[in-house]
């Protein structure tokens, strides 16, 4: 199969975050950057379903300035076989502009499949891959945690709130990828240095009008310091009384 | 003054709590707006239309009732569809979705055919002239962002709990319409349906949580927080992911960056880390309580109340006191 996964840049999530002096950033001083987690899951899907139905083509797409050629390296190096850079100044916050210019670039490309991340770490919006799906009018399932794809169609679990359902559908489609999915290998040794090889390839991103923008990004209020009520079972009783009088939630 | 849309979204023939969470926002949308009208969009099976009063309840002026044996599933397609058509011809000022399964996967397809701005799992929205400004959790939560929205109309989903529905009566026209598209020409088709414990309280819904990690040690002890949930009578029962992994719990269950979002009046977290992933999806509740044997755990910093100690030896102790509390009203 012929298929393409669009990855987006973020940080490692266990970072304290700082605002930049702008308002309008997290300060990149001391980042580690990678592939969004679901996007790594993604692209070892692709992996996956390459590997065992075999022949195809791997393709991975990320939107952004020239920091994400790294990311596209990594997934390059986990086994992609080609990438593409489509560039831009910065990431906007608007997920249609994203998705339109990434439509641009998937509209001829004659995928089978295009699999997304459920959602971006940092923005966590999970927008993108269901609005390019409705720009390339192509059948959508979203937030998928199994997906089985056997003569061109497709079977697929979605989580919902407390219950789940399966949807089938033909290919070509539009996949965002979830929990459940296969976690993203590390690329080896051979893997690294064969991506060196690889192409990839950069054009300019054709986002558009852009009209969800940023006003400012700031910290959340921390939580007042908690205390310990004490040791054991012995502090069961004050944790009661405390759950009672003070934070009258009993 | 300018009218708002809403999606009342339901399963099963029953209207879902984020359904009159997101006509209570557009009512204050639209009174924000100068008094405008609520429009609320209903879709489902016959019989779905009985609805329809309770959205009148939390502010809607017209109820649009669709109807469709083909709907007794929600199906984004059809939805999207109809809800854009609606929305293109209605003249909104604003569109409020639900931050639900169901929400994200609808309302980036309805910005999308009608080429407007969204922002997603909204907490709090003002007007600001003409523009729409709300606040959006970034960043695992760690991040709040202050995004405008430029056009009309604006589509948001709003984060379940984020606001509580608020009562504003009002006697609710109904409108019947037809899907935009036939439901049987629909591209993607749900097989099955599979339902959740369905007698359970879902987590988006219990005023209080308990929740179980690995400190537990087995599937089994789980019965010790299944015990306290059902002490207190209101409560559901949530997991960290580690535990959904071990397969003790199931993937339903789990709450965090990658499971549900929760902000519950009271969450007892039992033998839990306190991971940024699993604090991403409950830090937002009212209070805390916290069971760990580590007294640096993580947890501990988000925690009101803390008890360092055994979870396996506290949780008996602390059901038979909740029950005894509870006995005493
Ligand atoms: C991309 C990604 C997404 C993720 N999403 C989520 C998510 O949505 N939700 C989530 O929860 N996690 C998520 N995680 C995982 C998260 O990072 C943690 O691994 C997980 O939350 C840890 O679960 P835990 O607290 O149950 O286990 P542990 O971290 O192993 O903690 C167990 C705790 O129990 C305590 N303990 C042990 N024995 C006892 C005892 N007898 N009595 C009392 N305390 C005891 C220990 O001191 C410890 O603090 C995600 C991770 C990644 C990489
Ligand atoms: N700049 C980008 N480049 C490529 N793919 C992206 C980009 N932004 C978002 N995506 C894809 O869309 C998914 C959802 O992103 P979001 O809607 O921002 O949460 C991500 O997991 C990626 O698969």
């Amino acid at each position: 199969m012929k298929i393409a996964v669009c990855i987006k840049r973020g940080p490692d999530m266990e970072t304290r975050f700082k605002i930049a002096a702008s308002g309008k950033a997290v300060d990149e001083a001391g980042l580690k950057y990678d592939l969004s987690d679901f996007d790594g899951y993604a692209v070892e899907t692709a992996l996956q379903l390459n590997e065992k139905q075999g022949p195809g083509e791997t393709v991975v797409i990320s939107l952004g300035p020239d920091v994400v050629q790294e990311q596209l390296r990594k997934a390059l190096s986990m086994g992609a076989d080609r990438a593409v850079q489509l560039k831009s100044d910065s990431v906007p916050v608007d997920g249609l502009a994203i998705a339109r210019a990434l439509a641009a670039e998937l509209q001829s490309g004659g995928y089978d499949l295009i699999l997304f991340g459920r959602q971006a770490v940092d923005s966590a919006n999970a927008t993108v891959g269901p609005m390019t799906a409705e720009l390339l009018n192509l059948p959508c399932a979203t937030a998928v945690s199994t997906l089985d794809i056997a003569n061109g169609r497709a079977t697929a679990r979605r989580e919902l709130e407390g219950a789940a359902e399966v949807v089938e559908f033909a290919l070509p489609a539009v996949v965002t990828v979830d929990e459940g999915m296969p976690r993203a290998r590390y690329p080896s040794l051979k893997g690294i240095m064969a991506a060196r090889k690889k192409p990839l390839e950069v054009k300019a991103a054709q986002l558009g009008e852009e009209r969800l923008t940023l006003e400012k990004m700031e910290l959340p209020p921390e939580r007042a310091a908690g205390r310990i009520v004490g040791e054991g079972p012995g502090a069961v009783p004050e944790l009661v009384r405390l759950l009672h009088t003070e934070a009258k939630v009993l | 003054m300018a009218n708002t849309f809403a999606m009342a979204e339901s399963r099963g023939g029953a209207l879902r709590r984020v359904a009159l969470e997101a006509v209570s926002a557009a009512r204050a949308l639209a009174d924000a707006s100068g008094g405008g009208e609520v429009h609320a969009l209903l879709a489902g099976a016959p019989g779905i239309a009985s609805l329809a009063p309770e959205l009148g309840k939390y502010g809607a002026d017209v109820v649009i009732v669709v109807e469709h044996a083909g709907l007794a599933n929600a199906n984004s397609e059809v939805l999207a569809a109809t809800a854009a058509v609606r929305i293109r011809s209605g003249g909104y000022r604003a569109a409020v979705f639900s931050s639900s399964a169901q929400g994200r996967d609808l309302a980036p397809r309805v910005a999308a055919k009608l080429g407007v701005a969204m922002a997603a799992d909204v907490t709090s929205f003002e007007l600001a002239g003409d523009a729409l400004v709300v606040r959006h959790p970034a960043y695992a939560g760690k991040v709040i962002a202050t995004l405008r929205l430029t056009g009309t109309p604006a589509i948001l989903t709003l984060r379940p709990g984020a606001r509580a529905a608020v009562e504003s009566a009002k006697a609710a026209r109904v409108e019947s319409a037809q899907p935009a598209i036939d439901p049987a020409s629909s591209r993607v088709v749900v097989k099955e349906m599979i339902a959740g414990g369905s007698a359970k309280l879902d987590i988006g819904d219990a005023p209080v949580i308990v929740s179980g990690g690995r400190g537990l040690k087995s599937a089994e002890n789980f019965k010790l927080v299944e015990d306290l949930a059902a002490a207190f009578g209101n409560a559901a029962v949530g997991a960290t992911r580690a535990v959904t992994d071990d397969g003790w719990r199931p993937h339903s269950d789990q709450i965090g960056q990658t499971g549900r979002q929760v902000s519950p009046d009271l969450y007892v977290a039992c033998g839990i880390s306190g991971a940024i992933q699993h604090i991403a999806g409950m830090r937002n509740s009212r209070t805390i309580v916290a069971i760990n044997k580590d007294k640096d755990a993580p947890i501990f910093k988000v925690a009101d109340y803390g008890i360092v100690g055994d979870v396996l030896e506290v949780l008996p102790v602390l059901t038979a006191a909740v029950k005894q509390a509870r006995s005493q009203g």
